[in-house]
């Protein structure tokens, strides 16, 4: 259940679940996204441009032409919590890395004074939960990584990221879906491609709310992979 | 189906195919883009008799050159731009906005560039034949989103049309411009993040667009305005308009082709009646921001649209 609702400007609600980032929290925003969703696929609820849900808040966009602030302040207000079901949407994906292209194992070996294999098996073993997804098209932020695996930002970030690069930074994890500058400790490469534009239907592969486990291939197994892409 | 098309001989700054945006994908990283002019947008449309929902060409600053090698059209420009026609026998003939042209085949239309304004708009009578993505023809080049592989139109392109010319009229609109520097906002989402006279100074100074302002956003330079929380938030989601702070205290606007989430407080955002006044502004103008609440800024908005229905409503045909 949010916290607090308010406008963004004068075709925004922002519903701010509070402080707390955790995997209960973004569940609810994730619930209360899908909900809007559906209102809105149904045809109960119009003019809605846009549901962005992030780590604590689901912002709404709507089209002050068909709908106002007032009139989604109320639909929200009437939601009833306990009925909202997030199970219907939730996908569990196992998603390969090749970890031989690791830009910063070595250096996370150092500062964590773990042994890199069992960074890799700390990495791979755990179930990530995709908390949104942003800033670029298909770019999942997920978590929550082993906190014997946490790391800060690198002090200077990279200008250049190859795509399919799987960083992680704190108890996140993220997937470069294309090349980009960047600060998150870089762990291996994944073949698989997030975003699709060929695709109508799903050009994105994850969704807020899914989980994602890695699993490891060789060199050779990547460039198969790839080439089939 | 037919073959008409223009060739690109010159293709501007920045042209790229736009419509009223790609909705409903914000959640997976996809910005809505569209059009930034969204009234240039509708009377372009209106003017060559097409659907509201066709796609155009947007350009900034210096616009393409274009040759109508095959095929007849009708045209339009809107916005306000500097544009000429030169027709198959070299005669020149200097352009008028917000009304349509008959083009025939070997004519050329050079948009030479757009007036104390940054974009402008060419519609033509049955639209461009383009691939939707996701049912809209709006490109995001950053992502490689949209028609053309999602990128700015170049040189030797062909840009096919879907109809041949069968519309004898031509039309024009009235559309008048209105020279305002100051920008209606309404409080940010984080607007107690800025201390009482921060909060003051940002509605009493004056900032300057920077030339550091393309699709994406706008970034001013002015006072610094101070923020006394914290100069970083959770990253959350963005709406277009959003006035956020970073830590060097410059404000940025962000604009039609956002990152969809990001994490910089917002001190205010601007109203959407306003917008496609601000998105018109040019690097070296200044602006000011005027703080309006909640029920004004839908009044205002209301009467906006009002305006463009006007304007459309008396397109009247010319010769």
């Amino acid at each position: 259940m949010f916290k607090k609702l308010s406008n963004i400007g004068d075709c925004g609600i922002v519903c701010d679940f509070g402080n707390e980032v955790n995997q209960k929290i973004n569940t609810e925003v994730i619930k209360l996204f899908n909900h809007v969703r559906q209102q809105t696929f149904n045809q109960n609820l119009e003019g809605i441009l846009n549901c962005t849900p992030s780590y604590n808040k689901l912002i709404i966009n709507f089209d002050l032409k068909k709908i106002n602030a007032t009139k989604i302040l109320n639909f929200l207000k009437s939601i009833d919590f306990t009925k909202l079901n997030l199970s219907q949407n939730k996908k569990k994906w196992t998603i390969p890395i090749c970890y031989d292209f690791a830009m910063d194992l070595e250096n996370m070996s150092k500062i964590l004074k773990i042994d890199k294999d069992e960074i890799i098996n700390i990495h791979s073993k755990a179930v990530f939960f995709v908390y949104m997804i942003g800033f670029v098209p298909g770019h999942p932020f997920m978590g929550d990584l082993d906190s014997k695996l946490f790391l800060d930002r690198l002090k200077t970030p990279r200008v250049k990221i190859p795509a399919g690069s799987v960083g992680i930074v704190e108890k996140f994890c993220n997937i470069y879906p294309y090349e980009s500058p960047g600060g998150w400790n870089i762990i291996g490469k994944t073949p698989t491609k997030l975003f699709n534009k060929k695709d109508n239907n799903k050009p994105c592969l994850l969704s807020p709310g899914d989980t994602v486990r890695f699993k490891s291939i060789s060199k050779k197994e990547f460039e198969n992979l790839s080439n089939e892409q | 189906m037919n073959n008409n098309f223009f060739e690109v001989l010159r293709p501007g700054i920045s042209t790229t195919f736009q419509d009223k945006g790609r909705f409903g994908m914000q959640h997976l990283g996809v910005v809505s883009s569209g059009c930034m002019d969204h009234k240039s947008f509708l009377i372009a449309n209106a003017l060559v008799l097409n659907d509201e929902k066709e796609g155009v060409l947007e350009f900034a600053y210096q616009g393409p050159l274009l040759k109508l090698t095959k095929g007849k059209t009708k045209f339009a420009i809107t916005g306000n731009v500097l544009f000429q026609i030169i027709n198959s026998k070299n005669e020149t003939i200097n352009g008028e906005c917000n009304r349509s042209y008959d083009l025939d085949e070997g004519d050329q239309v050079d948009i030479l560039a757009t007036r104390q304004s940054a974009y402008g708009y060419l519609s033509v009578e049955g639209g461009f034949d383009v691939t939707p993505f996701c049912n809209s023809v709006s490109t995001l080049v950053r992502a490689n989103i949209g028609p053309n592989e999602g990128k700015k139109i170049d040189i030797k392109h062909k840009i096919l049309l879907k109809k041949n010319r069968k519309e004898k009229n031509n039309y024009a609109a009235n559309v008048s411009i209105k020279k305002n520097d100051v920008i209606r906002v309404l409080k940010g989402t984080q607007f107690d993040y800025f201390s009482d006279a921060t909060q003051k100074e940002f509605f009493f100074k004056d900032y300057k667009i920077t030339n550091l302002t393309d699709r994406m956003g706008m970034r001013l330079e002015g006072k610094v305005l101070k923020n006394s929380v914290s100069t970083n938030i959770r990253s959350e989601g963005i709406i277009k308009g959003a006035i956020q702070v970073p830590a060097d205290g410059q404000p940025i606007i962000l604009l039609t082709d956002h990152p969809t989430i990001g994490g910089y407080p917002k001190i205010a955002n601007v109203a959407s009646a306003d917008y496609d006044l601000l998105i018109q502004k040019i690097p070296g103008e200044k602006i000011s921001f005027k703080c309006i609440e909640l029920q004004e800024a839908e009044k205002i908005y209301k009467e906006y649209l009002t305006n463009i229905s006007k304007i459309i409503k008396d397109i009247k045909k010319i010769y």
